[in-house]
């Protein structure tokens, strides 16, 4: 859509950032994995976030020429492309959040605006205010049945599933990429609560945190 | 703690993700200005109690955002369906056992995804 | 310490583990396997408690969780202390610590025994209303002692050095109770593949079932039990929870679960692999389909003394023979109205203790168990009750009776029987508590004797909690209800082969509640109903004869089924008993309403994780460290924690917050300040209709505003009551950020979609917000421009970046939109970056600061010198009954704008057109020093009578160092035409303020400062 001002909030130059996790690691700490962790932390920062507005019939177009990938149409969807590192998520009838490797979505977003022309359709950065955090481990389930109201049992939240919840006294997006791996967007603003809180319930399944 | 079956999310979630908004079917005036005080003070400010069938204005807050309609009995809380806006309820006061399902007419002529 | 009542052999303890505890400082010993009351029987215990009222000593009456006596108080140290646990359910374990909770000084010799004693005419109910309400003055220094004496448990004095925490269940079938009901329910309902969630409240899943006399299949019942156990531990889709109570039945199945996972091993949770470990835990589940298999409590019957140590329900004599090896007693008299009870007299009897004699209500019993006990020799009764018990600390004798149950009459001589136990049943009433939390009001069913609940959709009872009490019925009852269970929850699910048992020839039970007595129930020797709560028949006969008819009047007046009681034993009897005095029939009376908890539920279990540092969420900005580091002090803003105002030492003194806001004011008016504004809510707002839709939610205009520009806004609800502010940025013809107030930003958002969703959805327009990806921080003062000329490229030449401009550019290095709008009324640049920059931004901004003497400011210095601008803060100067016309902000409504705008019509109702509504105006206090009170009422004169009429409020008030002098803003009626006359505030300590009425922008009218 024309007449929408485009900004690219990232800059090439060496500029020191801080990730939403990293006032959390010094002032908590983070426990280095053990033989023993049963679950373990893992934040993916700086990655770019976009959320994607509009019909789905305009968008999935678009996104498949210039993201290869289909948008997914049915609630709850989650759609990775093959080697894992963009993936798209149904968050509403019209919104989607897109998550690909820093420093590319602001061409993305370019790219999409320029296949999608003159159709109603809206895209907000959103890669500053937030993060990803990945739980991976056997008690990875568990740990999220402590913090997360959503039913998570394997045959109500298969591979390839997203939603947006409620977590502890916060909400997070959680959805599962993997068989063995989980994936919370944080809030940047919660990500303390959010990690202190994992810490704290993943205590006693050894948590470690992978940095 | 209700649960809540999202019309657009197609799934019951749990009632901590959702926010009751009041009543539903409270369409605002389209000419405001033609309305007496006494038509604009119904619109604001009075709504019904009804011991029954009731309708709400809900949203799926911690989830897809969307507004959607919910028909709960007061009494028993059972929440009779859901449904999104624009789209007529199934059981009403008049019809506590469901309307029968032909009676689409109304529901075409209505405008699309509003809460009249 | 020998264990006088304990079987040589029996029961499903490991006499080989020998376990020693403390109750009331003494020393005894328990084996493994033992409750804490089965330990105290097995040692010869009569008295755990003084009843609450009249501190009659009391013993153990049950074996479970409708024990009404052995409430006590458990802990070895201070932080360890836990009240109201009932003795029947705490598993004994070693080096346990218990107290009475009741009786002061204590249990054996107690103070307020001595008032009991005065007789029951002097405690009728409402005594102590009745008693001490005159002087009133004086129920603060009674109320004390009433209170020590009564007792009821004490909470810790110190931190709980236990975790807890809750866990999100979900389930297909949830089946609560693991008796013989339970335990077929799960078992169908797990085979067919359902996810099963099996919980029971005691420390063994099995129920009757392990102390049952029957056979399963030929073979101990506990066999069975063993079986189905491994197999559903076994099966992937089923949860098995032990040591579980369902204690609160909500909402669509919504069922909170109540697990003590350590309890039964120490006094505070062990460690587990060098680890902390959960105390307890609160499931929280959403079930599919509910059974409630949680059987049915024995009834004891109501007569004289019933309430006297070695008064016992039948069933619990024999859970504690055949389940503990306990025999709590020598000899036993059996008082019942049905067949089941005989079983006591039977295991009583096979432990090797006499059995004087069974007083059967009934006029000829005649079932299976009968004739075993008469084959047995034992001697029976029939068409007799005890009327009475002998005794004061433990029973010596039993008054029997023939009784004429239909004329409610002593029909013979009394004789009395040497005991030391009665044993009394009266029949069963099935467990309902949890079928009633969903609101259904239960049915009385004559042929049981007993409330059958009503169940909402997607539950169903099984055996005990719907009257089905012959095992094989129960067995097979349990096993229906899991494949409709699990039917209904979409599974295919069938019948499995069950084990058979013997079909036993029960004869019928008669209805028998309050037993007659030679004398009239007001002058006869007390008669408990409810054993807890001090509640007897006499209590009810008063209750009904003072006119309250109603089940639930009688219950409030009397205090039966109070507490964590609940009416578990009690309810039934009373209601039985109000239901003769008053004539009617017991449906007639009804039944009062159970609600949660059925147990209690300890605190922890409760909060589970949120508490200390995880009570509520925090919401923190990109520069929080910084903020933390330079040793701010927070305001709680919403979630957020923002500084409030960052105190200096000075001389190795820190500064008061009056110091440091005065310093922080006058850097910002004479220098530079800089505030981290990044809460504010942000809204990214695209479409062709962003204008048009900016147009109908604000109240002002926005056609015009073009991109480069920024505006204020105002935001009505209908009603015309400002509710938000803030500003809105043109960034394209199509594209627009709003900023919202800080706790303001998730309700905007929602006003916004809700507008466009449910009344405008052809308006293409779409809001996301973009509140945590920029990070926000003011710069402002007279020194602002200097300073941002260092670290940016933006060109800030005042004709080139105007106020209310924003502009694109970069700073320090960082891609940066930045804002010309003021807060403060002095030359203000907000720089927004995206936040990962932010504290570099933040710290280059120091680096170049230092020159120009820039200070960071907080919460309360920009509430200051927004006010000193007569700057509004929507939430603290409104409430929700302020028109904008209210504020003076004619300015920033659009009367003629084309569309009816959100609130516009609703200014020409009479009420918000008055001209006598509270306005918005500012006060300056006659005396300087004065910094007049927020929230105090103003009045326009002081010397009217009592009450006087209160004309308004102080909304924001201050002291301002740039005026030296306090000030405020306030609402007052009319206020916009009393510019300069006087207003006065009372004050709570007598004193009266003087205040002008003045505009309420105190600090450059015209603008200049923040245009330069």
């Amino acid at each position: 859509m024309s007449n929408v001002a485009t900004f690219d909030t990232r800059t090439e130059a060496k500029i020191p950032v801080e990730s939403p996790l990293a006032y959390s690691y010094r002032r908590s700490g983070a426990p280095a994995p053990t033989g023993k962790s049963r679950v373990v932390l893992r934040e993916r920062p700086f990655l770019g976030h976009l959320i994607l507005r509009g019909g789905a019939i305009v968008l999935d177009e678009a996104v498949r020429e210039v993201l290869g990938v289909s948008l997914p149409g049915e609630p709850q969807g989650l759609v990775q492309d093959a080697d894992g590192e963009r993936s798209i998520q149904w968050l509403s009838p019209d919104e989607w959040l897109v998550i690909v490797p820093g420093g590319e979505e602001f061409e993305l977003e370019n790219r999409l605006r320029a296949a999608l022309g003159d159709a109603h359709f809206a895209i907000s950065n959103a890669s500053g205010g937030q993060t990803l955090v990945e739980l991976e481990g056997e008690a990875a389930r568990e740990l999220l049945m402590k913090s997360v109201i959503y039913d998570v049992h394997p045959s109500h939240f298969p591979v390839g599933k997203g939603v947006t919840t409620v977590f502890a006294k916060t909400t997070v997006i959680l959805r599962r990429p993997a068989e063995d791996r989980w994936e919370l967007v944080v809030r940047r603003s919660f990500a303390d609560y959010t990690y202190r809180w994992l810490l704290d319930a993943g205590e006693e399944y050894g948590i470690g945190v992978e940095r | 703690m209700f649960y809540i079956h999202c019309p657009y999310c197609g799934e019951l979630r749990e009632e901590e993700e959702f926010h009751p908004k009041g009543q539903a079917h409270i369409a605002r005036p389209a000419d405001p200005a033609a309305c007496s005080d006494e038509e604009w003070g119904d619109y604001l400010f009075f709504r019904d109690n009804p011991r029954g069938i009731h309708h709400e204005l809900w949203v799926h807050a911690v989830g897809c955002r969307k507004f959607f309609n919910i028909t709960r009995h007061t009494v028993t809380y059972e929440i009779l369906e859901t449904y999104k806006m624009g789209e007529q309820p199934r059981f009403t006061a008049e019809h506590p056992e469901g309307r029968p399902s032909q009676d689409g007419v109304e529901q075409a002529s209505l405008r699309e995804g509003v809460r009249a | 310490m020998s264990q006088l009542n304990r079987l040589a052999r029996g029961g499903r303890i490991d006499r080989s583990r020998k376990l020693s505890f403390t109750f009331n400082g003494k020393r005894y010993q328990g084996h493994a396997g033992d409750t804490l009351a089965s330990a105290l029987l097995a040692n010869g215990i009569d008295i755990v408690n003084r009843s609450f009222k009249y501190s009659r000593p009391r013993g153990i009456v049950a074996a479970g969780a409708e024990e009404p006596n052995a409430v006590v108080q458990l802990g070895k140290t201070e932080a360890g202390q836990v009240p109201n646990v009932r003795a029947t359910q705490q598993a004994l374990f070693d080096g346990l610590e218990a107290r009475s909770t009741n009786g002061w000084p204590n249990v054996q010799r107690d103070l307020m025994s001595v008032i009991g004693k005065l007789g029951g005419q002097f405690m009728p109910p409402g005594f102590y209303y009745k008693t001490f309400m005159a002087p009133a003055s004086l129920w603060m220094t009674y109320e004390k002692y009433i209170r020590k004496s009564a007792g009821l448990g004490r909470s810790p004095m110190e931190n709980d050095p236990d975790i807890y925490d809750h866990l999100h269940q979900h389930c297909d079938v949830l089946v609560v109770g693991a008796g013989p009901a339970g335990l077929a329910a799960a078992l169908t309902a797990a085979r067919s593949g359902a996810r099963v969630l099996l919980c029971d409240e005691q420390e063994e899943m099995g129920g009757s079932l392990l102390d049952t006399r029957e056979l399963l299949d030929d073979k101990p019942a506990d066999q069975w039990v063993a079986e189905v156990l491994q197999e559903l531990d076994d099966l992937d889709n089923v949860t098995l929870l032990p040591r579980t109570t369902a204690n609160g039945y909500h909402d669509h199945h919504f069922v909170t679960l109540h697990e003590r996972r350590t309890e039964h091993l120490a006094d505070t949770a062990p460690l587990k692999g060098g680890r902390r470990q959960v105390r307890s835990r609160m499931h929280r589940v959403r079930a599919g389909r509910v059974v409630l298999a949680t059987g049915a409590h024995e009834r004891p019957l109501v007569y004289g003394n019933n309430d006297v140590p070695g008064n016992l329900l039948a069933g619990a004599v024999s859970t504690y023979v055949r389940r503990y090896g306990v025999v709590p007693g020598r000899k036993l008299v059996l008082s019942t109205s049905n067949d089941h009870a005989y079983r006591a007299a039977l295991d009583w009897l096979e432990s090797g203790r006499e059995v004087v004699a069974i007083a059967d209500a009934r006029a000829n019993p005649d079932g299976e168990l009968v004739e075993q006990a008469r084959a047995l020799g034992i001697r029976i009764i029939a068409g007799a009750a005890v009327i009475e018990a002998k005794g004061e600390s433990r029973v010596s004798g039993a008054r029997v009776a023939k009784v004429d149950l239909d004329g409610f009459r002593v029909a013979g001589a009394a004789e009395t029987l040497d005991c030391d136990t009665i044993a009394s049943s009266g029949g069963y009433s099935p467990v309902i508590h949890l079928a009633s939390h969903t609101g259904g009001r239960p049915t009385w069913r004559d042929d049981i004797l007993g409330f059958v609940p009503t169940l909402v959709k997607g539950v169903s009872a099984a055996g005990g909690a719907q009257g089905v009490y012959a095992t094989g019925e129960v067995l097979a009852d349990g096993g229906d209800a899991g494949v409709r269970a699990a039917q209904e929850a979409g599974f295919e699910a069938a019948g499995v082969t069950l084990p058979q048992v013997e079909a036993r020839r029960d004869g019928a039970a008669c209805a028998l509640y309050q037993v007659p007595h030679e004398k009239p129930t007001l002058r006869g020797p007390k008669q408990f109903v409810d054993l807890q709560n001090d509640v007897t028949a006499a209590g009810i006969e008063v209750a009904t004869r003072e006119g309250f008819e109603s089940i639930e009047h009688v219950k409030r007046y009397t205090a039966m089924g109070f507490g964590t009681d609940q009416g578990k034993l009690g309810n039934i009897n009373g209601m039985a008993i109000a239901a003769r005095l008053l004539g009617r029939s017991i449906p007639e009376v009804g039944t009062t309403v159970f609600r949660p908890n059925y147990t209690p539920v300890t605190f922890g279990a409760i909060v589970g994780r949120h508490c200390r540092e995880l009570f509520d969420s925090e919401r923190y900005t990109a520069m929080h460290q910084w903020h933390v580091e330079h040793g701010a002090e927070f305001e709680d803003v919403g979630q957020w924690k923002r500084p409030w105002y960052f105190p200096r030492k000075v001389n190795g003194k820190t500064e008061t917050m009056h110091e440091s806001v005065a310093r922080e004011c006058r850097a910002v008016r004479e220098a530079v300040g800089i505030l981290d504004a990044s809460t504010l809510g942000k809204i990214d707002i695209q479409g062709p209709d962003a204008r048009e839709f900016l147009g109908r939610v604000y109240t002002n205009k926005w056609a015009k505003l073009a991109p480069g520009r920024v505006r204020y806004g105002l935001m009505c609800k209908d009603d015309g009551m400002v509710f938000d502010d803030g500003t809105t940025s043109c960034l394209g013809e199509n594209h627009f950020l709003m900023t919202t107030t800080t706790g303001g930003a998730a309700g905007v958002l929602e006003w916004l979609e809700l507008w466009h969703q449910t009344e405008w959805p052809e308006l293409d327009v779409y809001f996301t917000s973009v509140t945590d990806h920029w990070a926000t921080m003011t710069v402002t003062g007279p020194e602002a421009r200097k300073l941002m000329s260092e670290i940016t490229d933006i060109d800030l030449d005042k004709e080139a970046f105007k106020f209310m401009d924003w502009r694109e550019g970069s700073v320090a290095g960082v891609p940066a939109r930045v804002f010309r709008i003021s807060f403060t009324g002095e030359l203000a640049y907000e720089i927004n970056v995206q936040a990962n920059y932010a504290l570099h931004v933040w710290e280059t901004l120091f680096a170049h600061g230092d020159k120009y003497g820039l200070t960071p400011y907080g919460t309360e210095t920009m509430h200051v010198l927004r006010a000193e601008k007569g700057f509004i803060i929507a939430g603290q100067d409104t409430d929700g009954s302020v028109t904008p016309e209210d504020l003076g902000m004619h300015w920033a409504v659009g009367y003629d704008k084309p569309f009816s705008w959100i609130g516009q019509r609703a200014l020409t109702r009479p009420d918000t057109a008055r001209t006598d509504r509270k306005q918005l105006v500012g006060l300056k206090p006659r005396d300087a020093k004065v910094v007049l009170e927020e929230g105090a009422q103003i009045v326009f004169d002081p010397k009217h009578a009592i009450p006087m009429p209160m004309v308004g409020h102080v909304t924001s008030s201050y002291y301002s160092p740039t005026l030296d002098s306090g000030f405020a803003l306030a609402v007052v009626k009319g206020g916009q035409q009393k510019m300069g006359e006087t207003v006065y505030l009372p004050m709570a300590d007598g004193q009266v303020h003087e205040a002008e009425i003045v505009s309420p922008i105190f600090l450059d009218p015209k603008g200049e400062r923040q245009n330069v």
